[in-house]
Order: structure tokens, then C-alpha cells, then sequence
């Protein structure tokens, strides 16, 4: 075993590099300091932020797109509560990242030493796990435990605290030796990715039994890199998709056995067929009360087929006849084989799809059309930039109307291109997760779809994304609400509205988007929509921002309002009509 | 303390944890978040010096106690977890206690000691301090026959249990 002397920041770096980490997302200070001079001598390329919650979004932009860990540091105190955000937001949706956080020397914690917080106390219920490092010689050790646990298992967020002293060079505490392949020593740490096959055959025979089945898809199944085994169980079997909010793209949108998006705001089909079905087999899903409604009255007759890698998650929400805790794709194999093996049964499902070719054509996701006079439709502007860009364009979205509008109307036929804050639901996400999404994939063309709202939440980090040369381009559909609360202000508080009309005048996006350095746009009509995302298209040396100035009263519909039943769903307004 | 509260209500978790500083604070903050409130908690080093065990004693309904010990286990530092159910565990408790002893109920207080099997741990002239350890329905007994005679100050360890010796050999 090769050994070396060495400091613990040098070691820290050289942990990092041993894990296969290319780009860490980071903004430096006081505590953490020492750690940034042998970043200068790594072959780690450094990221550097204007604000710490766009490097932790940037990290989980990063994640979303590779699968692989994304790194952010940070100094302590006020670095570390900003970085709160993105590490709740990872933790909800389960994406693989790694946080180092600088800390006041070991001596002086829990005195108020200047920029300390109690970083593992405050996020000890929003991370995976945490570590405080007390000691030089366990920081390579720790490096490798965090990654270990941030990327088995069900993915998430851990946090690794590191006080000053032991990683100063100047300090005799920061003396440690460099071993190769130091172990592990995490004995309360034992994800099970392997499958019951009794509970394989009882979902089997489920699957076999059932005339009204649905494959309910959530971001399990691209945590697991499972589409493909996916697909093949959806074409052994015949039975629809449904791919949730985290999960689209796991399953092909064009193909003939999707029925699109489930959830508050999903299309008719998705929601109708879940409701009525008997029986959900639901595949890395957790059924998220945006999935289900009000619960009591969540698809009453389907019996549950319930895959996860987390045991606390079978049962939680809804009692499963059937739990199979593993590795999903795992799982989806060994059903496969099951079914190929025993037969896919004899039912005769010819209804149930006639009925769901029937939800299709009469409740197709669909606006009112445009009409001249009207304000540009938002709906639109997704519709033709989906198709003015190349097919494996990476879509990143904010939280609001603008990410159900881009999740309804783009097509997703690849996985790994649609990346949202889905859990938490963090204003602001999609710029720098964009950003980490280009450091990732340089080639691929990646496109913020915004808010205002959100815009002004984290626009500062396209500063970081024109002086670091990552071309990301950001459709803002900008109405001057924040449309998601204005529509619930309008349809559940008598159109009272509160607190949500932002500005018309002021900023200027066009002129703020060029002040930090990108090419920038302003379109109002439906015509100019798409020479601007020719143009936009066009641009590869630095960023783009369009300002589409989108219709303010336009509503995401289908709704389920809140507290309701997915039976209450609310269509829009012309299609009201139609026999249910 | 709802010591004559229905044994059912409460249910005995034994927690083998690593014996790393913050750990108990895990433990507990998930308790806390859901709002279950700990009737009581015992923790020391285990044989092993790696190792702590943890006794909990939570007040709750069986269902989401299956949910609590499932988020438990998803702890990093958690190792092990064994639901204990009574008559099938043996479960301590240690009091120490300081009661009002005038001379004239001095010898009765002693009688009463002598029963439950308790020890005498030091004198004063108006007072004396007491210990007793048993199963937690007998420390109840217990503190509730000295009542009556003033009790100064009292402290109980909160119980520590493990899984009866047939029990463990199924």
C-alpha cells in the first residue's frame, strides 16, 4: 500500500480526483480556503459561482444529466445556508451530489466564531447522511463514504463538514498520511438492490390477472438507468405508461403505449386511466400527493404492485398488495423473465384500451388557439422551440406554469433530458441546473425554459455561465405574474389578487441579459417566435436569453384543484363538453 | 409521567447505533420531526466500544411505528433495530430517590424497601435516599407507596431492555 505524507486539503482535492470528479461548482472563503490552493494544481476544473445556491443547483444539474455525483463547495456559515436549498431540493429528488462545506476551526465550533452555523445540525434532515470531519487523516476516508452513500441505494444528497484547521497546511492538526484505497467503514449502511423472486412472481401474477393495469414510472427509473428494461416490460405486456414529473423521458412520449404525464396537472389520460385502473404497478414512484389527489379517493379500485429501492417508501403513502424492495431495474428484469417465462396471461384488455384511445381523442392536452389581438400563447413558444431544436436537446425548467407548459408540451423520447425541481419545487432552479447540465454534456444543446419569477432568483449565475464559456440558452416566458399562484388566485380566491403581479417595465430582460454578457431578445409576436430560436440556435460562443412576453390570464390545464380527487379533474374550458 | 397508562400504548425499541458523536441527535430529530413524543431514552456503549445500544420507549400506534423504523434503519449510523414486545423482553429501570423519613415513619419506609428489593444509599436526619431497580411497572409501585411520604427529589435512568433469552433463540 503506497503511502505519503500530506495535508488535508491537498488530500481532500486528491480524494475528490480519485472519485473521477472532472468539475466541482464552487465560490471560496475564509474557512475554506486552504482547500482552494491545490485546486489550482488539480486536473478538477473549478466552477466558479456568483451566488452558493447556484452551485448546488449547478451540481444537481450536473447529476441529473450524467447520473454521476455533482460536486459543489462552499465556505462555511452564510455559503453553507445557502447552499440549504439545492441540498433539500436534492434530497426530494433523490439526486446523487456531494457538498463540501468549509467550518471555523475544530477549536472554536460552538463558539459563534465568525461565519460559523451549525452546518450538520441544520442540514442533518435534508441530506442523505452528513459527516464533520474532526480529524486530517479522516478526510479521504470520509470522501469516499459520502460518495459511496450519494450514489447507492436510493441517491441523495450528502454533506461533508470540514473545519479549517485540518486542512491548513500551516497548521500541525492538517498533518495526515495519504493511504491508497483506504477502507470504508460504514457498518449501518446496507442498501438492498437485490429482488424477492417470491414477490417477483406474486407481482407477475398481478400483472397476469389484471384488465385494467397501468405502469406508473417515477424517477426511479432513471436513477437506476432502467428505460430501457422499461420499455421492454411495457412492450412484453402491452400495458400504458405513465411517466410522472421526475420521470419523463424514461419512457419514449411518442411511443404508442405512453399516455403521457399523471399528476395535478397531467394530461386527462394519464390521470383517468390511473384513476379507473385495477391495478397501478408503480416503478421508483412514491406517490407524491401531486400524483394522487386527495388520497382516500386516489385510484380506488387498482390493486398496488410497489417497486423501490427504499423500504420506507412501501407503505408510506399508499399499502401495496404487492412490495418488492430492490433495485428497480432489477426488478423490472426479473419480471420480465418472469412473464417471458410464465406467460404475459390471457385477459382481454381490448376494452380498457378502447377506453384509453377514447380519453386520447376526446381530452388531448390542448390551449385555446391563438386569435389575433391576443398575447403570445406560452403554450406556443414550447411547441415550436421543441421543434426547432435537435432531438436530444436537455430542457431544464423553474417552478411554475412554465415547467408544467414545457412538461406537457415538449416531446421526451430520451431520458436524462428533462431536468426540474420536482420535490421541493425551487423558484429559480433552472438556470444553474442548466448551466450544470452544458458543463456536462458540451456537445448537446441545453435550454432553460423560465419564469420571470424565477428568472430573478438565480439570473445572476448567467454571469458564471458567460465567463466560464457555457453556452446555455433560457426561454423566458415572461408574463409579469407569478402565473402559478395568480391562476390559483384566480380559479380558488375569487380572482383576489394578491401580491403576484410583478412589473411589466422593469428589469429589462433584454438589456440585464446583455449587461451579463448574452445575446439577448425581446419577442412579443407569435410570428417573431420562431426567427428568435433560429436565431438563438444560431449563437454557440455565449448565452441566450429570449424574453417571450407571454399572455398574463393563460392557465395550465388540465387541474386538479387542491384537496380534490383526480376524478374532479378540471379540463379546460372547451373541452367541458365532451362525455367523460 | 403517564406511568399507568395501557402497556400497549408504548412501544420498546432497541437501536444498536455507532458510537459516534451526533448520532443520538439523529435518532432523536427523527422522532421529533414527526412529532412522537419519546416516553423514555436509556443509551451506553455496548460490549463492543464501536457500538451503542439505544432503548426507546415511544408512544404511539402500531402503524406508524412500522414507518418510524423503517426511517430509523435509513440512517447511516443506525446498524440494527429490534422491536421488543412485552412478554417476550426483559426490560430495567433504575430510580434513585429522596424521600421525607421523620423517625416515626422511618421503619415503614424501610419495610416498604425491603419488599420491592431496593437499597438504602444514604441517611440524613429528616431524609434518606433510596435506589431500586426492576421492571418499570414495580419502579412505579414503587414511587407511587412513597408519595405519601414527600418525596424531595427523584430520577429515573428510563428503561433499558433486552430481548428475553427464549425469544432470542427462535
Amino acid at each position: 500500500m503506497a503511502t505519503e505524507p500530506m495535508d488535508g486539503g491537498r488530500a481532500l482535492i486528491r480524494a475528490l480526483e480519485e472519485e473521477g470528479v472532472d468539475v466541482m461548482f464552487g465560490l471560496p472563503g475564509g474557512a475554506i480556503l486552504p482547500v482552494y490552493d491545490p485546486i489550482i494544481d488539480s486536473s478538477i476544473r473549478h466552477i466558479l459561482v456568483r451566488h452558493e445556491q447556484g452551485a448546488g443547483h449547478m451540481a444537481e444539474g450536473y447529476a441529473h444529466a450524467t447520473g454521476r455525483p455533482g460536486v459543489a463547495m462552499v465556505t462555511s456559515g452564510p455559503a453553507a445556508t445557502n447552499i440549504v436549498t439545492p441540498l433539500c431540493d436534492a434530497y426530494l429528488d433523490s439526486v446523487p451530489m456531494v457538498v463540501i462545506t468549509g467550518q471555523v476551526p475544530y477549536a472554536a465550533i460552538g463558539t459563534d466564531a465568525f461565519q460559523e452555523c451549525d452546518t450538520t445540525g441544520i442540514t442533518q434532515s435534508i441530506t442523505k447522511h452528513n459527516f464533520l470531519v474532526t480529524d486530517a487523516q479522516d478526510i479521504p476516508r470520509t470522501i469516499k463514504e459520502a460518495f459511496h452513500i450519494a450514489t447507492t441505494g436510493r441517491p441523495g444528497p450528502v454533506l461533508v463538514d470540514i473545519p479549517k484547521d485540518i486542512v491548513d497546511p500551516t497548521n500541525p492538526r492538517s498533518a495526515m498520511t495519504w493511504e491508497d484505497d483506504v477502507a470504508m467503514d460504514l457498518p449501518g449502511y446496507r442498501p438492498q438492490v437485490d429482488v424477492d423472486p417470491e414477490a417477483i412472481r406474486a407481482a407477475a401474477k398481478l400483472v397476469r390477472d389484471a384488465e385494467r393495469p397501468v405502469l406508473y414510472v417515477g424517477g426511479g427509473i432513471l436513477k437506476a438507468r432502467a428505460a430501457e428494461a422499461l420499455r421492454e416490460l411495457a412492450e412484453l405486456t402491452g400495458i400504458g405508461v405513465v411517466t410522472t414529473l421526475m420521470a419523463r423521458g424514461a419512457f419514449p412520449d411518442s411511443h404508442e403505449l405512453c399516455l403521457g404525464m399523471p399528476g395535478m396537472h397531467g394530461n386527462y389520460t394519464a390521470v383517468t386511466a390511473m384513476q379507473e385502473a385495477d391495478l397501478l404497478v408503480a416503478l421508483g414512484a412514491r406517490f407524491d400527493d401531486r400524483v394522487t389527489g386527495r388520497l382516500d379517493g386516489f385510484a380506488p379500485d387498482a390493486r398496488i404492485v410497489h417497486v423501490d429501492i427504499d423500504p420506507a417508501e412501501l407503505g408510506k403513502v399508499r399499502r401495496p398488495d404487492v412490495a418488492v424492495q430492490g433495485d428497480v431495474r432489477v426488478a423490472i428484469e426479473a419480471l420480465v423473465a418472469e412473464l417471458s417465462d410464465g406467460g404475459t396471461g390471457d385477459v382481454d384488455r381490448s376494452a380498457w384500451k378502447s377506453r384509453i384511445s377514447g380519453w386520447q381523442e376526446r381530452f388531448p392536452l390542448a390551449y385555446e388557439p391563438w386569435v389575433p389581438g391576443d398575447a403570445l400563447k406560452p403554450q406556443y413558444v414550447i411547441e415550436q422551440l421543441r421543434d426547432a431544436t435537435p432531438d436530444d436537446t436537455i430542457v431544464a425548467s423553474g417552478v411554475g406554469q412554465h415547467q408544467m407548459w414545457a412538461s406537457q408540451y415538449w416531446t421526451f423520447d430520451h431520458p436524462y433530458t428533462w431536468i426540474n425541481s420536482g420535490g421541493l419545487g425551487t423558484m429559480g432552479f433552472s438556470i444553474p441546473a442548466a448551466i450544470g447540465a452544458k458543463v456536462a454534456h458540451p456537445d448537446r444543446m441545453v435550454w432553460a425554459v423560465d419564469g420571470d419569477g424565477c428568472f430573478q432568483m438565480t439570473a445572476q449565475e448567467l454571469v458564471t455561465a458567460t465567463v466560464e464559456e457555457i453556452p446555455i440558452k433560457v426561454a423566458l416566458l415572461n408574463n409579469s405574474y407569478l402565473g402559478m399562484v395568480r391562476q390559483w388566485q384566480e380559479m380558488f380566491y375569487d380572482e383576489r389578487y394578491s401580491e403576484v403581479f410583478l412589473s411589466k417595465e422593469v428589469p429589462d430582460y433584454k438589456m440585464w441579459a446583455e449587461s451579463m454578457g448574452c445575446f439577448a431578445m425581446r419577442v412579443d409576436d407569435p410570428d417573431e417566435v420562431d426567427d428568435a430560436i433560429a436565431r438563438a440556435n444560431e449563437v454557440d460562443d455565449r448565452p441566450v436569453v429570449i424574453d417571450f412576453r407571454v399572455a398574463a390570464a393563460e392557465k395550465v390545464f388540465p387541474m386538479v384543484p387542491s384537496g380534490k380527487t383526480n376524478s374532479e379533474l378540471v379540463v379546460p374550458e372547451f373541452q367541458q363538453d365532451q362525455p367523460r | 409521567m403517564n406511568v399507568h397508562e395501557p402497556e400497549f400504548r408504548y412501544h420498546t425499541l432497541v437501536v444498536t447505533v455507532e458510537n459516534k458523536s451526533g448520532v443520538l441527535a439523529r435518532v432523536a430529530g427523527l422522532f421529533a420531526r414527526r412529532a412522537f413524543n419519546i416516553e423514555s431514552l436509556a443509551v451506553a456503549p455496548t460490549d463492543d466500544e464501536e457500538f451503542s445500544r439505544i432503548t426507546v420507549v415511544v408512544d404511539l400506534e402500531s402503524a406508524p411505528l412500522d414507518q418510524v423504523v423503517k426511517q430509523l434503519d435509513k440512517l447511516v449510523n443506525v446498524v440494527e433495530i429490534r422491536e421488543l414486545h412485552p412478554g417476550h423482553s426483559v426490560e430495567r429501570e433504575l430510580m434513585i430517590v429522596t424521600v421525607i423519613a421523620e423517625p416515626d415513619t422511618r421503619d415503614e419506609i424501610v419495610e416498604h424497601l425491603d419488599r420491592a428489593g431496593g437499597k438504602v444509599l444514604s441517611l440524613g436526619t429528616d431524609r434518606m435516599m433510596l435506589s431500586l431497580v426492576g421492571p418499570p411497572s414495580r419502579v412505579d409501585d414503587f414511587e407511587d407507596l412513597l408519595r405519601p411520604y414527600g418525596i424531595v427529589e427523584l430520577q429515573r435512568t428510563g428503561r433499558v431492555a433486552l430481548a428475553s433469552l427464549d425469544d432470542a433463540l427462535d
